[in-house]
């Protein structure tokens, strides 16, 4: 089939709603989306549930009358916690992503449907079926976002029990997707199913899989972080990367490295498509969207979060600092890992170098003359894109053309209508230059990507 | 609507697999069909031992497609992850807005084992104990959310009251979960837990923690004499008799039309031949379980017959194919039982809990006080 290339660079764009829930995100960088653990907004009288089933496609039919390739579910597998203590203080409680993403084939045709699923207490037999299950119900719109779980926190919910370290996670990570897609090419196209055997460092599996060759053959394989290990991860086995680069140039840095990667791999730049998750906030002027997104943020960092961000810092109880005074004038624990101190959040943020962070915040604090809760909404992740609808397009479009990013995956800070304005006001401007689809272009996810149907020479028996 | 003996409502259920089907479609419209014969569920077999589609993400994809009708899909619990598999069918029952149900089952088989290459096989008693580890730990995940946990109290900056939340702290003899959940409390409390209560150790894990329990047997005097023991292990483990509905298994093969299979089965009186089993047109046992041959009408005495008799809550029922005898069924035998007045023609209920009279549970560590 030979696909006639538009004139200019086509933009892709996803959704992710509810990223409070992504438990990976770090201070140190790696975050694959902004802000802290908490950029949805509840307090706003516009907020609705974030488990009824309504919100959800209220966010998916919006995303696809969009015209979006993917609607993402996060998926935590445990409640954060604070001193002990569950964390009260944000956006909590969330359904199972793939479950959730059944129901939503019911009630979407086209949009690609996205979920989180963990490697590291997942099984590549489950998963893998699970995952081709949902590409058969939706004719061919499945993706699996593939995240490992840092800690033995998390892991005190499941069998496995235990953790990690940094390196075999990964090792697991990967052999996990290359299991997977070992069962995935057990059937035939003319379905004809294989026995599988697989055995290596983390799996010893063997058997025949259940269901046949799905309708894109390989769900789309989706990879979040920025790591050395996650960019070659990315480049030998992922379709798109989700990561966050602030700026133009780190960005086009981002992306060059990684596409430079592919050849390795024997694959080619369009075999991957780099997603960075970003939010973005419009106004009428630009004056009234800084405004909103200065309120925004205001409402994200509310005092006790203030103070909360300032503890998984510092490593210590602040509780009895006022969020409206200054920063702390004693340094923080300078390694409060493996063993976290009390202090410290679990299953949130992980500290690369506390006190590198907190004195660039006594910088700034001290610079600007700002309070603990003014400087931990200047410090912390800022809105990416703030502006008119027309100047928020013409940046997203600047982004892509000049390959800082082939597309971007919005994260609305508002459940469920979060995404209304953007899909009503900068979708427009962005056919209108030419950037972004007018319709579908197929079925399958993939389709809409743009990627290739994964190769079947090799699967005839 | 109660049935002039006196006997508790009516309840039916029919098994909507069909092998091989991947295609969405068409498990849309027999899950209609079913619910257009207002029955109380569906059920969708799953195994890891031959082809099918994951069962409880067919019936997450027909939930929005449907209004009442209970979602019963089959979620085994030998090599899955107790975490994960209650979190999928809370999620069910949130996206089904409370129709969700779960019907347990265990993998005994070496081949299912080294699909996962965890643990070798073990004998079916042991797993049916781990079972029902998995259906304790489930409820107390359910519970670890409190109702009305979520505040969103703008004063205090809290989303949620963290008293309301709780660690389940589990420790079985398998497996350990620390929770709380990540899914807030599910519409009904509990999804409906299934079990089929046949054989051995998965009697008594049914009698424990079962909502509705199974039988395969192939006269009424059997079933009744289950039921009796059933209810009776369940009052041992503390629970209310009637908190337990009692389901006879039967495969319909209603392909023969109108005719009956065997003449007179309308009778109320049981024959020593039909109990053991002997005749054509009662249930007749095999390899499947108890199977029924013969037209929709006879089939409508035969389910009055048993449950008037009280040797059972109602009926789960099979058909051989689906679409044929799903239809017969519905149009045929359910019609009939309304026209008698012995099933329902509308439901008067949202959720499944509704649908089979079983009350919303009380969260344990609300009643109990429990500590997060």
């Amino acid at each position: 089939m030979t696909v006639r290339k538009p004139a200019v660079k086509q933009i892709h764009l996803a959704a992710l709603p509810h990223s409070h829930s992504h438990s990976r995100s770090r201070s140190s960088g790696e975050s694959p989306v902004p802000g802290v653990d908490n950029t949805t907004v509840w307090a706003d009288p516009r907020a609705k549930s974030q488990i009824e089933f309504a919100s959800f496609e209220h966010l998916a039919r919006t995303a696809e009358r969009g015209l979006f390739d993917f609607f993402l579910l996060a998926g935590g597998l445990r409640l954060r916690e604070h001193k002990g203590r569950i964390h009260d203080l944000d956006v909590v409680g969330h359904p199972e992503a793939i479950t959730v993403l059944n129901a939503l084939a019911a009630v979407t045709e086209r949009l690609g449907l996205a979920a989180t699923v963990d490697a590291t207490f997942n099984e590549p037999y489950e998963t893998a079926r699970r995952l081709a299950t949902l590409d058969h119900l939706s004719g061919g719109r499945a993706a699996w976002n593939v995240v490992t779980s840092a800690d033995a926190f998390t892991g005190a919910n499941f069998r496995r029990g235990g953790f990690l370290d940094r390196a075999d996670r990964h090792a697991r990570t990967a052999e996990f997707v290359a299991a997977a897609r070992e069962l995935w090419d057990s059937w035939t196209p003319e379905g004809v199913s294989r026995p599988f055997a697989h055995r290596g460092r983390h799996f010893d599996i063997a058997g025949e899989f259940t269901v046949p060759r799905s309708p894109q053959g390989h769900p789309v394989v989706i990879q979040a972080g920025d790591s050395a290990e996650a960019r070659e991860f990315a480049a030998s086995s992922a379709d798109v990367v989700f990561a966050r680069h602030g700026t133009l140039e780190a960005g086009r840095a981002f992306y060059a490295d990684v596409k430079r990667r592919l050849a390795a791999y024997g694959r080619e730049p369009e075999d991957l498509k780099i997603m960075p998750g970003v939010t973005f906030v419009l106004g009428d002027t630009a004056a009234e969207a800084q405004e909103r997104a200065a309120e925004i943020r205001w409402q994200q960092i509310s005092p006790q979060n203030a103070i909360l961000t300032l503890e998984q810092i510092w490593g210590v109880d602040l509780s009895d600092h006022d969020p409206d005074g200054p920063l702390p004038a004693f340094d923080p624990d300078p390694d409060p890992h493996p063993d976290p101190e009390p202090g410290l959040m679990q299953g949130g943020v992980e500290v690369a170098d506390p006190r590198a962070i907190a004195e660039k915040w006594r910088a700034l604090s001290h610079e600007k003359g700002l309070s603990i809760r003014q400087t931990v909404i200047e410090a912390t992740g800022r809105q990416s894109f703030v502006g008119t609808p027309e100047a928020v397009a013409a940046e997203l479009e600047e982004f892509v053309r000049t390959d800082a990013a082939d597309g971007f995956i919005l994260a609305p800070h508002l459940t469920p209508g979060g995404l209304d304005e953007f899909v009503d006001r900068v979708v427009p401007l962005l056919q209108e230059r030419g950037a972004y689809r007018t319709h579908y272009p197929g079925t399958t996810l993939r389709s809409h990507l743009g990627l290739a149907d994964p190769p079947t020479e090799a699967l005839i028996p | 609507m109660t049935s002039s003996t006196g006997r508790g409502l009516l309840h039916l259920a029919a098994a909507v697999d069909q092998p091989t089907v991947f295609d969405a479609g068409s498990y849309v419209e027999l899950v209609r069909l079913a619910e257009r014969g207002v029955l109380d569920f569906v059920t969708l077999g799953d195994t890891f031992a031959r082809p099918g589609p994951d069962a409880l993400a067919v019936l997450s994809r027909v939930a929005p497609a449907t209004r009442r009708i209970g979602l019963v899909p089959t979620v085994t619990t030998t090599h899955t992850e107790p975490f994960h598999v209650q979190a999928a069918v809370a999620t069910l029952d949130w996206v089904s807005r409370g129709r969700a149900g779960w019907h347990l089952d265990v993998s005994t088989t070496e081949g299912e084992a080294r699909l996962f290459g965890r643990r070798h096989a073990a004998p079916a008693d042991t797993l049916w104990q781990e079972a029902g580890e998995v259906a304790d730990v489930a409820a107390r995940l359910w519970d670890s959310w409190e109702d009305g946990a979520e505040i969103r109290d703008v004063a205090t900056g809290r989303f949620v009251d963290r008293d309301k939340l709780h660690h389940t702290d589990f420790e079985g003899a398998a497996f350990s979960v620390k929770g709380p959940s990540i899914v807030p409390r599910p519409p009904q409390g509990h999804p409906v837990r299934v079990v089929d209560a046949t054989e051995g150790q998965a009697r008594r894990t049914a009698a424990r923690y079962a909502d509705v329990a199974l039988l395969r047997v192939t006269s009424p005097a059997q079933a009744a004499a289950v039921r009796t023991e059933l209810r009776g292990t369940a009052e041992e483990f503390g629970r209310d008799p009637d908190t337990l509905r009692i389901l006879a298994c039967l495969v319909v093969d209603l392909g023969d039309g109108e005719h009956a299979a065997e003449p007179g089965w309308g009778s109320p009186l049981f024959g020593r031949r039909r109990e053991l089993g002997g005749g054509g047109g009662g249930p007749l046992g095999t390899a499947q379980g108890p199977r029924y041959r013969g037209g929709p009408v006879d089939l409508a005495d035969l389910i009055a017959v048993w449950h008037q008799a009280g040797a059972v809550d109602g009926f789960h029922l099979t058909p051989v194919e689906p679409r044929r005898d799903l239809e017969r069924l519905v149009n045929g035998t359910v019609a009939l039982l309304q026209h008698r007045g012995l099933f329902r023609t509308f439901y008067p209920g949202s959720t499944l809990r509704e649908h089979l009279g079983l009350g919303r549970p009380a969260n344990q560590y609300a009643v109990t006080g429990g500590t997060s």
